[in-house]
């Protein structure tokens, strides 16, 4: 088991008053909270913020804490030593949060596994007739599933346990039908698809949450699309019906005279489906033509000659 | 599972758009007392459809926001009203973060 340096968590110092405790933590919630933190580890960093703040919150625990001494590392192995926690009489023992399952090994050598509260929390669960669990998953589905439906065949590990009442790690294949008009981020709910219940109980359902595969072509906002479409500049400039992708195929698009590069053309409705479907927008990029011959520098040329055309009249220089 | 089996083709729904749920199915799932959806209807973290609160509807992204504030609640010791602040202030970062994504490269 590795020794967990409470204090080098927190990042305050040992002699931190029960003030600068508080503040550290409450700045380390804020700042690691798996609704708000968008850093990968956040829910680690949080789990473990939590168990240092239930033992140095608590003058009782840090006390016992502190005997262990200052000269052990985190990280380093470690066993309690046998009459550690001689002499202090906690109040509670083990955890007050919430949240306590999460709670490390090294804190249940020390402080226990819960007081009367936790104990009963869990003993309650098992004799009861309760719904399964709830479960996640992601299904990451290309954005053209997104406008036709698709069909996806997943494979889910979970754990369940066996008769003897040992998890067992397991894996099932699932055949699911993507709705069309799924977007980022939502969830599909297969119902009864989660944990199974426990006695009578139902299972809980299945939340599938979707991710796109990045597309090179389409860029996706909320319903919104986006495609960044080449255009030459007579045609900008001149006006011209050209055909651009879009992810139910290929359409005619009319392109008005005297468009500038990064000009939006909205395809009304030919966003991601729904009630209220979102809407395709084509964004010009105007592509120059290289002058690498006498004849395209010439056109150039005269091209200079007929506009006198100054870029840079708005910078006035 | 043979080689060869067919599996059974489920379907879903899309959770935070087809899905709606009564002010029980709601309390059921968030495991709350109906007075706390109350106050957080009251404080507009989610909102019902319908006026009369015995046929009231939710969309299923209310769940999400629920859960979010209870978490925030219990956490980050913020009140109900802090918690509706940071929700929409999340949702409006996660618009912004697609946005830029979309600007990006």
């Amino acid at each position: 088991m590795e020794f967990k340096d409470y204090y080098e968590i927190m990042g305050v110092k040992r002699d931190a008053t029960q003030d600068e405790i508080k503040r550290a933590y409450r700045k380390l919630a804020r700042k690691y909270h798996p609704d708000v933190s968008k850093e990968a580890d956040a829910e680690v960093r949080f789990k473990e913020v939590g168990e240092a703040y239930e033992v140095l919150k608590d003058p009782e625990k840090r006390t016992a804490y502190d005997q262990l001494g200052a000269n052990w590392k985190a990280g380093q192995d470690f066993r309690p030593p046998p009459d550690w926690d001689q002499g202090f009489e906690f109040h509670g023992g083990g955890y007050t949060g919430a949240d306590a399952e999460q709670f490390s090994d090294f804190f249940e050598d020390l402080f226990g596994r819960g007081g009367p509260r936790g104990g009963y929390a869990r003993q309650a669960r098992r004799e009861f007739h309760a719904r399964g669990e709830d479960t996640y998953a992601k299904v990451l589905i290309d954005l053209e599933d997104a406008y036709q439906g698709a069909t996806r065949t997943l494979t889910l590990k979970h754990t369940e346990l066996s008769p003897e009442g040992r998890p067992q790690l397991k894996e099932r294949s699932l055949n699911v039908r993507i709705p069309k008009g799924v977007r980022q981020g939502q969830h599909i709910r297969l119902a009864k698809q989660g944990s199974p219940g426990i006695g009578k109980g139902e299972a809980g359902d299945l939340y599938l949450e979707v991710e796109f595969r990045p597309h090179p072509l389409f860029k996706v906002e909320g319903k919104d699309v986006y495609l960044d479409l080449p255009v030459a500049p007579w045609e900008a400039a001149l006006g011209a019906t050209i055909k651009a992708p879009t992810p139910t195929g290929p359409v005619d698009l009319k392109i008005p005279a005297n468009s500038s590069g990064g000009r939006q053309l909205r395809l009304k409705g030919r966003g991601i489906p729904a009630k209220a479907p979102g809407d395709l927008y084509v964004v010009l990029k105007i592509a120059l033509p290289k002058a690498d011959n006498e004849a395209a520098k010439e056109a150039y040329e005269a091209f200079e000659q007929a506009t006198a055309f100054n870029p840079r009249a708005h910078l006035g220089v | 599972m043979a080689k060869g089996d067919l599996l059974k083709l489920l379907s879903g729904e899309i959770f935070e758009e087809e899905v709606e749920l009564s002010l029980a199915d709601l309390c059921r799932a968030c495991q709350l007392p109906a007075e706390r959806v109350f106050e957080l209807v009251e404080q507009g973290v989610i909102e019902p459809i319908g006026r009369d609160p015995a046929r009231w509807r939710f969309q299923g992204i209310s769940v999400r926001r629920v859960r979010c504030a209870q978490r925030l609640e219990q956490d980050l010791g913020v009140n109900v009203a802090g918690a509706a602040l940071a929700i929409e202030l999340l949702e409006e970062l996660e618009r912004l973060h697609a946005r830029l994504h979309r600007l990006e490269n």
